[in-house]
């Protein structure tokens, strides 16, 4: 793979048991991370964008009934390490998560500067003192005072405490953090101050982000590159100068287009219908049943079109 | 009609809402002062929508109007009646005349019951009697928020629905006893993007079609342009500035709303270049809220003397807007 990208996924593919059959969470997931990069991946909500999180980072639950598909990091393709060297290597080691309501996640019978020097004293073994005065200098880069390191998390505000968790994230000086809906529960100034921070750590730490969100505005703050997904699957995957200006999907055209927006007069769009079920997808283009571009091809599944560099998933683009 | 619309629905007066709180469990420990002043009025068929960060106080005051918390101090009046003076009998007609749509669809309508029982709930409770008759309601508001066939989803659990059709359900159960008044707290904040403009247009037709009087909450000011001309913004248990949208997103007078602007995004891929200029710090305690204007200490147009020692008055910069802000004096 070329040496300039960071992560490559490559026909990711997570489908849970349930009762009723297969759930198809993340079914044929692709996109590439830069250094010092962030991709967006955009979804609503039953798209499967945690799914994906958590296949990334190999964090599943019992119920997995396939799980294949290829992640290469750097020059290494890491689906084929087993359990302990993924663990040891791979988790919070390069790759580490901010999870979805992060301000829920902390331990609340923990100090949070103990929580943070956790992950540090667990991969690298070093001593706690070491630790925390790495733990410390996170703080610093997530503008947490310092002596916040003595505090339990319900001492902190909401917007404290998820800097809490990105600085755990950060602490063990991961290649690649993937932030799951870091905001969604967060007032404006906060969420508006938590990209401001995630942007400083963008060039100060040299780190990566892949941030999971259905939020298109705030995504924005971030992305360098967008991938959208639907129904399990990436519709479109293209650098964010171009998705904002010009989305090629039909889905991304529709989503960008239901976006209110505060400077322009535009009336938004919204998209009629339902996201199909993951259980029994349509075979062919999953979103065709609500796309008013759709064409007799439509009922086979596309492949994904490369347009000018640009990724798209759909039948409109064939060459 | 006409002449109705004109005429006041609700008038709020100087309204304080404090809670007490105490030291072990008695001594008197300071108030947290929720809301600190409020002043307006609502017309019949009037929007309004109030805008704030969690924390400053609009979530009190939305409780207050419903009835559920009771005012230290000030009024709320509704058709001519104060209504913390009510007793349960006329309780019973308010909450027949103010409707309420809650923040979170998912658990507002009770897991256990169908979507026509839950629909038929207020009907029963304010004495409709006849099962004929309710059915008839609830099948004609169930067309109203276009959940349609109404045969589809009469006999459907909550569980069953997605956020959108069960914010839909949560707006009937609002409306189907024909209130004068409907309190929206943040009713598309859960939902996703492609829903929320959809249950927006939805609520603003109801609106216009029944001429019911709105109040609606919420973080996010671009959302408001859907939905109402006049916009309070709320700044730790103030409303510090009123005025109508447009105006307000163009000329923002208030250092907070001026903030609160800057810090929402438009999509647009330039915004990953920049760094937001946000003014620091958090909002302030409630229990000991900083002499002066409760802005100060984060304002950065902050007057040495003045901001940091008297409380602004409200200031009219230009015709119908308002502005509680010293820098208009």
């Amino acid at each position: 793979m070329p040496r300039d990208k960071l992560l490559r996924i490559e026909n990711l593919v997570l489908h849970f048991k349930t009762a009723k059959g297969a759930v198809r969470a993340v079914d044929g997931v692709f996109f590439e991370l830069g250094y010092k990069e962030a991709v967006v991946v955009l979804g609503e909500s039953g798209c499967g964008k945690s799914s994906l999180a958590k296949a990334v980072l190999r964090l599943l639950p019992r119920n997995v009934e396939r799980y294949d598909g290829k992640i290469y990091l750097e020059d290494s393709e890491i689906m084929g390490l087993d359990e302990e060297e993924y663990r040891r290597n791979v988790r919070w080691v390069r790759m580490s998560l901010v999870p979805q309501a992060a301000m829920n996640a902390l331990n609340p019978v923990m100090k949070v500067g103990d929580q943070v020097a956790e992950p540090a004293m667990v991969h690298f073994g070093v001593k706690k003192e070491k630790a925390l005065v790495e733990a410390a200098k996170m703080f610093q880069h997530v503008g947490v005072p310092v002596d916040f390191l003595n505090r339990y998390a319900f001492e902190l505000s909401g917007g404290m405490r998820q800097r809490v968790a990105i600085a755990m994230a950060l602490v063990t000086a991961p290649g690649v953090v993937i932030l799951d809906e870091p905001t969604s529960a967060l007032d404006v100034l906060t969420q508006a101050n938590i990209f401001n921070v995630l942007k400083r750590l963008k060039q100060e730490l040299q780190v990566s982000f892949v941030l999971i969100t259905h939020d298109i505005a705030t995504s924005s703050e971030l992305a360098d590159r967008v991938a959208v997904m639907y129904a399990g699957q990436i519709v479109e995957a293209n650098d964010a100068h171009s998705f904002f200006n010009e989305p090629l999907h039909p889905y991304s055209r529709m989503l960008m287009a239901s976006v209110p927006r505060l400077r322009a007069e535009n009336e938004p769009e919204f998209i009629t219908g339902q996201p199909p079920s993951l259980l029994n997808p349509p075979t062919g283009c999953r979103f065709a049943a609500r796309c008013p571009q759709r064409f007799a091809k439509c009922s086979d599944e596309p492949p994904v079109f490369n347009v000018g560099g640009r990724q798209v998933k759909c039948w409109l683009y064939e060459a | 009609m006409a002449e109705k619309q004109r005429e006041v629905l609700l008038s709020i007066n100087d309204l304080h809402v404090w809670f007490e709180l105490r030291r072990f469990g008695f001594g008197h420990a300071g108030y947290v002062k929720a809301v600190d002043g409020v002043t307006f009025d609502l017309y019949y068929g009037d929007t309004i929508a109030i805008v704030g960060e969690s924390g400053c106080g609009k979530s009190t005051l939305m409780r207050t109007i419903l009835g559920l918390n009771k005012p230290i101090k000030g009024s709320v009046t509704f058709e001519g009646k104060e209504i913390a003076a009510l007793d349960s009998e006329e309780l019973r007609w308010y909450r027949s005349q103010v409707g309420y749509v809650q923040q979170d669809p998912f658990g507002a309508l009770a897991p256990f019951m169908t979507i026509q029982r839950i629909l038929e709930e207020p009907l029963i409770i304010h004495g409709i009697k006849d099962p004929v008759e309710r059915e008839r309601r609830v099948r004609k508001v169930m067309e109203e928020v276009k959940l349609s066939p109404v045969e589809d989803f009469l006999h459907k659990f909550p569980h069953m629905l997605s956020g959108g059709q069960l914010q839909r359900v949560v707006i009937a159960r609002a409306i189907i006893l024909e209130p004068k008044l409907i309190v929206a707290d943040e009713p598309v904040s859960m939902l996703d993007a492609s829903v929320r403009v959809e249950i927006l247009k939805l609520l603003r037709g109801l609106q216009e079609a029944h001429r019911l009087a709105v109040i609606y909450i919420t973080h996010d000011l671009s959302t408001v342009r859907y939905f109402s001309e006049r916009v309070f913004v709320m700044y730790a248990g103030n409303v510090v500035e009123k005025s109508d949208v447009h105006r307000l997103v163009k000329t923002p007078y208030h250092p907070y709303t001026v903030a609160l602007l800057d810090a929402t995004s438009d999509p647009d891929a330039e915004n990953a270049r920049k760094f937001r200029e946000l003014p620091p710090g958090e909002p302030p305690s409630l229990v000991k809220p900083p002499q002066g204007c409760r802005f100060h200490p984060r304002c950065p147009k902050m007057i040495d003397t003045l901001c940091n020692v008297d409380e602004p008055l409200e200031f009219q910069p230009e015709s119908g807007r308002l502005v509680s802000c010293w820098l208009y004096k």
